[in-house]
């Protein structure tokens, strides 16, 4: 097997967290009020968590002395090849929900695969995450309810959420070359057999909220290639902008 | 949401199984799945328990100030409640 490969793979389970995680920081002292102001930051802090051991892990696959800040700090937008989803902005309280219900829904099956990696790191950083995970999808799938089942205002908000953001959800299920050598070395986990469970998940959180799962659309990807929504970018602007400006600086 | 419209619970920690329940603070939630996570988000990061209560502080009955001479003063020259008399072996945790 190709290191280069394995590299790949990591590193965009690495950006995925990395990046869902500067989103949800973004939340810190701006949420609706103190105690889910301090569970979003949680859970950002979780994700950062996260990336930091994926991102330790690719850089010692690249070898070179290569490092996990270097990767998160010094790539370009081209480089980062997290799904499209996690980069999207956080709009009001509802799309943050519906983006991380989506996810964490996403993350819980994938992870429950991943703990079965014949890659002892990814199998173990697996089933580390897993735990949080389950606490995150419990957090947000009953904030969709909360708020499908709520008032017509909170209802109308998450709905549209969910109209808006669909079109990012196939990508998670998409399949490359990466991820077809990585499953085949049973290292990786084949995305697309997971999205039956992903769709009952979503339906039965809906139904419970009684929200509408939207109609067939157009879907957007390209993450894992490189390729971004305009709003990446931003992001990384913020998210980089001490290394570039100070490079190698130290607290 | 305004955190005016938000009911106020209690959040009471057991530290670790078989021990009891203490009092950890409060907090603000709509609902009882909600005052368990924030008081787990608030009360338990750092592993401080092993099990949760809320309550909502509106079903708290507490004394008053007022009650106090009567329900706490008899008791201050009744030293024999005090289980202070018996000898306790050394061998004898928890208490």
């Amino acid at each position: 097997m190709a290191k280069d490969l394995l590299y790949q793979y990591v590193l965009a389970l690495g950006d995925d967290a990395l990046i869902l995680g500067q989103r949800l920081s973004q939340w810190a002292y701006k949420g609706p009020f103190l105690e889910e102001d301090i569970a979003l930051s949680n859970i950002s802090l979780d994700m950062f968590g996260r990336a930091n051991l994926l991102l330790e892990y690719a850089a010692s696959i690249k070898g070179n002395n290569a490092t996990a800040d270097e990767l998160a700090f010094k790539r370009n937008e081209r480089e980062f090849s997290n799904h499209i989803l996690c980069e999207q902005p956080n709009g009001n309280f509802a799309d943050t929900m519906v983006r991380q219900f989506f996810l964490d829904a996403f993350y819980k099956l994938f992870l429950q695969k991943l703990t079965n990696s014949k890659d002892e790191q990814l199998s173990g950083i697996a089933q580390k995450s897993i735990k949080e995970t389950t606490y995150h999808l419990r957090h947000s799938s009953k904030w969709i309810i909360r708020l499908g089942d709520g008032t017509a205002e909170s209802h109308a908000k998450v709905q549209s959420a969910i109209d808006n953001l669909w079109m990012f959800t196939n990508e998670l299920f998409e399949i490359n070359e990466i991820d077809k050598e990585m499953v085949k070395e049973k290292i990786g986990v084949d995305c697309s057999s997971i999205k039956s469970e992903w769709d009952k998940i979503i339906d039965d959180v809906l139904a419970e909220a009684t929200l509408r799962r939207p109609e067939k659309t157009h879907m957007i990807s390209g993450g894992r290639e490189g390729i971004h929504t305009e709003h990446l970018g931003h992001l990384l602007s913020d998210m980089q902008y001490l290394q570039r400006a100070y490079p190698d600086a130290k607290w | 949401m305004s955190e005016n419209n938000l009911p106020i619970w209690e959040v009471f920690i057991q530290p670790k199984t078989g021990a009891p329940f203490q009092h950890a603070g409060n907090l603000h939630a709509t609902d009882e799945e909600m005052a368990l996570q924030n008081a787990r988000e608030l009360y338990t990061r750092r592993q401080e328990g092993t099990c949760i209560w809320v309550v909502k502080t509106e079903h708290i009955v507490s004394s008053s100030p007022e009650d106090q001479t009567s329900f706490f003063d008899p008791a201050d020259d009744k030293v024999y409640r005090y289980p202070t008399f018996f000898k306790v072996s050394k061998k004898v945790k928890g208490l």
